[in-house]
């Protein structure tokens, strides 16, 4: 029990420095910065939206669009990170199943870019 | 080093040709645009009739692919039969239907093979990891499709009710399926077969199976989970609610069928009481709420959840012979709702879709063949012999009383009693109500094509009696060889 709990010990020091830093930050921005707040300065940061407004918004479906694809080549990534550290072990099979995922990937980006998902304007 | 032994391929190479074909007829549509949606839907025809012979090469016994998380069977061969016959009558019913209504895009019947490619990975899946990635292939397809009119409300709604209570579903089933593996140990069928066969069933097993029941009645509308079908039914494009009733049912009976017998067949003293209960509830509610209806696929929704009940009947027998009962009813009733649908896409006057019961009115008269072949069908979802809907009944009724489940026989059979109100106040409506509005004709050469040929099946179903049953018995030991 004793050494599995020190295996985590790390860990424990990692947490105790990053809130101390934290604070400390927070605290030397307090004391040592000058504060000149105004009504924008004050509010709370919601990627460009009114943070406290009617949830049935109009919202131009492009940003949905734009989050979508980017989840799936983020994915895809994290997929491939593992893959390729492994390819020594999997072998032959392994490459080739990527390849086929990334071919099956590819399909579903020519008809995004063919279906204009791609063009901002 | 993995080698190839691994993939195994053979047994899913229709899979994989489809999946393939599919692929092709994207690029092929996006290519050419939206002017190419009927040659793109009959080339869908095309790819599903030659997955079909595929699927019907015979493998010569069990097979497993993908390290055995992928099953072939004589079960899994039957189902995929069928469900590639569904969406085959659902892609040739859409033809007029998309073009009329104005959403004929290509991307229509692409995603009808991919909810069909979904849709056969759940039939074949033998590990709890493949049963849920088959399953969300064929619903994140399906919700798109029940969406398809974008630009009507009634459809939106259905496609989001659908998204979100499907979403729902999965979470339950992922989460049964998460409590399954920790307490099991392993995600695999034939492992997860093991382990219950040595012995001692921890309860987390049984609540994680209770979770998986509870999602897998959610895919098959199965009463107290059934309350999206209706407004789905309802708010999607008429050959959808077709394709909605009759494919993804049978993959979801599949499914369900083979994960309470195959990994969970020890425990069947403990998922017999659910499903008998449910099966109840469906029949009985479906009888009831159908009743009050006044529109035709709300009327349709009500009878699925209906005859889900009675399905059930035969896999809360847990019998070879139940099993069997339930592969026939299924076939039946793919051909009879297909036949049914495409009645009500031929209800159509001045260019405009009627869903109303009344707008039958007087058919009778005013169209004699059509409302022939639709009083056929109501007999048929009602049960009077000598139509098919009776055969169905009468193979789910002797498994049941063979099993010696009687009171579960005698609610069934009562509560088809009430059911049959509602069908026959259809044909009543049709031959002896005024004549209302007369419905557009002609109606198509695929449709006639359609309701000659599932009549006929209907009608006439003593010969197909003796090979449907050789088929269902072998497709039943097959599941319960091991």
């Amino acid at each position: 029990m004793e050494a599995l709990l020190l295996e985590y010990l790390p860990i424990l020091i990692f947490l105790g420095i990053a809130t101390a830093l934290a604070l400390l930050i927070v605290a030397a921005a307090f004391i040592a910065a000058r504060q000149r707040p105004d009504s924008e300065k004050l509010s709370a940061y919601e990627c460009g939206f009114d943070a406290f407004d009617d949830a049935r918004g109009m919202f131009d479906v492009r940003f949905y669009l734009v989050a979508i694809l980017f989840i799936i080549f983020d994915l895809e990534v994290a997929f491939l990170f593992p893959w390729a550290v492994t390819l020594g072990e999997i072998g032959l099979v392994g490459f080739w199943s990527m390849i086929v995922f990334l071919a099956v990937l590819t399909v579903g980006f020519i008809y995004e870019w063919k279906k204009g998902a791609l063009e901002w304007e | 080093m993995l080698s190839w032994d691994f993939l195994a391929l053979q047994p899913a190479l229709p899979e994989v040709f489809l999946a393939l074909s599919t692929m092709v007829l994207l690029m092929l549509g996006v290519f050419r645009g939206d002017g190419h949606t009927r040659i793109i839907s009959w080339f869908a025809v095309l790819v599903l009739g030659l997955t079909l012979l595929l699927v019907l090469d015979d493998l010569g016994g069990t097979k497993r692919a993908f390290g055995d998380i992928f099953i072939v069977d004589a079960f899994a061969q039957f189902m995929k039969v069928l469900v590639l016959i569904g969406s085959s009558f659902a892609v040739v019913m859409s033809l007029g239907y998309i073009e009329r209504e104005k959403i004929a895009r290509f991307e229509y019947p692409i995603l009808f093979l991919f909810a069909t490619l979904g849709m056969m990975m759940m039939i074949s899946a033998n590990d709890l990891i493949s049963l849920y990635l088959g399953l969300e292939l064929q619903s994140l397809s399906l919700y798109v499709i029940a969406a398809f009119r974008r630009d009507s409300t009634r459809s939106t709604e259905a496609g989001l009710k659908y998204f979100v209570l499907g979403a729902l579903s999965s979470g339950m089933l992922l989460y049964g399926a998460s409590m399954v593996y920790g307490f099991a140990g392993t995600t695999g069928f034939d492992r997860l077969a093991a382990v219950l066969d040595a012995g001692a069933v921890p309860v987390g097993l049984i609540v994680g199976l209770v979770f998986v029941i509870a999602g897998l009645a959610f895919k098959v509308a199965a009463v107290p989970f059934h309350m999206w079908t209706p407004d789905v039914y309802e708010g999607a494009p008429t050959p959808v609610t077709a394709f909605f009733a009759v494919a993804p049912k049978v993959a979801a009976m599949a499914l369900f069928v083979r994960v309470m017998i195959d990994p969970f067949g020890a425990l069947i003293g403990q998922w017999q009481q659910i499903i008998v209960f449910i099966s109840i509830a469906s029949m009985v509610l479906a009888a009831f709420a159908a009743i009050n209806q006044t529109n035709i696929k709300r009327l349709m929704a009500y009878s699925s959840i209906g005859h889900v009940g009675y399905m059930l009947i035969g896999l809360a027998a847990g019998t070879q012979e139940g099993i069997s009962g339930l592969i026939i009813y299924l076939t039946i009733y793919v051909f009879m709702t297909v036949g049914t649908f495409a009645c009500i896409l031929c209800m159509r006057s001045h260019g405009r879709m009627l869903e109303g019961i009344d707008d039958l009115a007087g058919l009778g008269k005013t169209n004699p063949p059509m409302a022939a072949v639709l009083t056929a069908f109501m007999f048929s979802l009602t049960g009077i012999p000598p139509v098919a809907g009776f055969f169905g009944k009468f193979f789910i009724f002797r498994a049941a009383i063979n099993a010696e489940m009687y009171t579960l026989a005698v609610i069934g059979v009562l509560s088809s009693v009430v059911a049959a109100f509602y069908y026959m106040r259809i044909v009543k409506i049709m031959y002896f109500d005024e004549p209302a509005e007369r419905f557009d004709r002609p109606i198509g050469r695929e449709m006639t094509l359609i309701l000659v040929g599932t009549g006929l099946f209907i009608v006439f179903f003593f010969p197909f009696i003796a090979p449907l049953l050789e088929g269902a018995d072998a497709a039943a030991s097959s599941l319960f060889v091991g």
